[in-house]
């Protein structure tokens, strides 16, 4: 325990070396929920959740089983409208504008605001019209314009190399891991301002995490990146700043050094060195 | 001390063995009694047949003489019949299964109509008969046309694709339905470029059964009054016309017994276009398998 302890605390040193404060403070907003309540029917999951989240962040939501990590992360896209049951109080804010307002097209929120599920989810279809699957939905035919927008997807996701010689293959013959970099690919085909990620290592081997955590420090540069994670160490060797959900609270929210090395509430302290959840 | 007593388990093994093979046994038996009972139905109707089953038969019109009897005229009036039903049927049916498993909201009504869209599946043949008889033959005047039969077989063997379509639609995963709609797809574009082909395998084998069902079907046909001697084919979809099944029906009657030969001879073109109609279909269904 105490050695992951430590090894947390380097890794999250070594990350608050490069980030200068006054950066944070330049970078743009892109979502800022305020008061956001949300119910499954009598089931309060979300209470109260005020957070903001910048551009070029990567941004961790960790926080025990069922405590509405994945609600959250789905209310940011409006994917949880597909529940009927679900009710909603308050505002999301997505560069501005509020979600939720009647003018807006959810079909271009979740354009600008891309999604990597938990489990790999590939169409039953080739590698090449995965990835291409969102610009045709967008309208983009030529065939010149896919290829390099397939390319690039997948060079994007360093997978490129390991899928060129077998576009047409369909994407349930790869690896998992393979799988869940063809839905990255997927997601940046589309070219969105955000990336949300619900634990999207989880069903993966050490190396293929490794992957697609270097993936995301690259990734980084142009996207904004918002990521659940059961995985203490993940955290804080990718994040910029936590946030510790807990029972369909905020506990706390911070930048990821202060989380894991001097959180203020103690229930923080306790998860993060693994003493429950 | 052990709760799990090891000699016990020794004595009741070779029991639970033997009964294990016995249950094999068993369920191969009643597989096989199923088969020997269809070969010896096609074999016995082979040999009724076989001496009326040639060319003459395929390309003379009924008669009222046995040794000119011919098939032309049903063979026609029911490819005719499958032209209307088939399109009608599954532009509904499909229809109806996606609107049902992706539109609908999820209440009690939808809930109310999918029991009885199944339940409907159950009604005998001869009822969806007399709703033809009063809705398309007299209501709407069609007479008992192609378009009148067509309709009415069509309304029958809906529920059947309907209910095979809804399963072949729910089997497709959730979590590629969230995909493509958290692309940013509309739900048109997730049900006709991901859902739709995921599920056409399924719906496919559905519109095989019913229209295999349809094709053989006499009772409905009966009741509308479809004519078992005519000496033309129809040229319209408004025109009266014959049924296979319905000649064989009418030929079984007869009094004279060199028309049971023929009505052999008739089951056994039926046949051989249900088996033509399945492959064709079935070749479909693995082609579109294959592509994903
Ligand atoms: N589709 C749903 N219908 C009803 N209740 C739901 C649904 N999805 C989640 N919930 C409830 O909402 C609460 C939060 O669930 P959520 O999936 O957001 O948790 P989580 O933090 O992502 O958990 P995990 O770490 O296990 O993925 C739980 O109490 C859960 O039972
Ligand atoms: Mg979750």
């Amino acid at each position: 325990m105490a050695e992951l302890k430590t090894k947390i605390k380097q890794n999250t040193q070594e990350q608050s070396v490069e980030k200068s404060p006054i950066i944070q403070e330049e970078k743009e907003v892109v979502f800022q929920s305020k008061n956001f309540n949300l119910w499954y029917g009598d089931n309060h999951a979300l209470q109260d959740i005020n957070l903001t989240f910048h551009e070029n962040d990567i941004n961790a939501i960790i926080g025990p089983s069922g405590c509405g990590k994945s609600t959250f992360v789905k209310s940011l896209n409006r994917m949880t409208e597909l529940v009927p049951i679900v009710r909603t109080e308050g505002d999301i804010d997505f560069r501005g504008d509020d979600i939720f307002k009647s003018g807006m097209s959810v079909e271009e929120l979740r354009t600008r605001v891309g999604m990597v599920f938990q489990k790999p989810n590939p169409f039953p279809k080739s590698i090449y019209d995965n990835v291409a699957y969102g610009p045709r939905v967008h309208g983009i035919k030529k065939k010149a314009v896919l290829d390099q927008i397939v390319e690039k997807s997948l060079r994007s996701a360093s997978i490129w190399d390991e899928v060129k010689d077998r576009l047409t293959d369909n994407a349930y013959g790869l690896s998992g891991g393979q799988q869940q970099r063809i839905c990255i690919a997927r997601a940046l085909a589309v070219e969105p301002e955000v990336i949300l990620m619900d634990e999207p290592t989880s069903a993966l081997d050490p190396i293929s995490t490794t992957k697609i955590e270097d993936l995301m420090q690259e990734l980084k540069k142009d996207y904004s990146i918002i990521i659940v994670t059961h995985n203490m160490q993940q955290a804080a060797r990718v994040s910029d700043r936590t946030s510790f959900f807990y029972q369909g609270y905020v506990v706390e929210s911070d930048d990821t050094n202060v989380i894991f090395e001097n959180p203020s509430d103690k229930r923080t302290e306790d998860y993060v060195s693994g003493r429950f959840g | 001390m052990t709760l799990v007593d090891k000699d016990i388990i020794a004595k009741k093994r070779t029991g639970r063995q033997s009964r294990n093979q016995i249950f094999k046994w068993l369920f191969f038996l009643c597989t096989m009694f199923g088969l020997a009972v269809l070969i010896l139905l096609i074999a016995d109707t082979l040999m009724d047949g076989w001496s009326r089953l040639n060319l003459d038969f395929l390309t003379n019109f009924n008669s009222s003489r046995a040794e000119s009897a011919g098939f032309f005229g049903a063979i026609v009036g029911s490819l005719w019949l499958m032209l209307v039903t088939t399109p009608v049927a599954i532009v509904l049916s499909v229809g109806t299964a996606l609107y049902l498993e992706e539109y609908a909201p999820k209440n009690k009504f939808t809930e109310f109509i999918k029991i009885n869209i199944s339940n409907l599946a159950g009604v005998p043949s001869v009822v969806f008969g007399l709703l033809g008889l009063a809705m398309f033959v007299r209501a709407l005047a069609l007479g008992n046309s192609v378009l009148a039969a067509g309709l009415t077989l069509a309304l029958m063997i809906l529920p059947v694709i309907v209910v095979a379509s809804q399963e072949a639609i729910r089997a497709v995963p959730a979590s590629v339905r969230e995909a493509s709609i958290g692309m940013g797809a509309t739900k048109w574009q997730t049900v006709s470029r991901i859902i739709l082909p995921a599920a056409i395998p399924g719906i496919i084998t559905g519109i095989i059964l019913a229209i295999s069902r349809a094709i053989g079907e006499t009772a409905p046909l009966v009741v509308i009054g479809v004519p078992t001697t005519l000496l033309v084919t129809p040229s319209s979809v408004f025109d009266s016309f014959q049924a296979m099944p319905m000649q064989i029906y009418s030929w079984v009657k007869m009094p004279n017994e060199e028309f049971q030969y023929i009505a052999a001879a008739g089951i056994i073109v039926l046949l051989v276009i249900l088996l033509l109609m399945n492959s064709v279909a079935i070749f479909i269904r693995n082609k579109f398998t294959n592509r994903y």
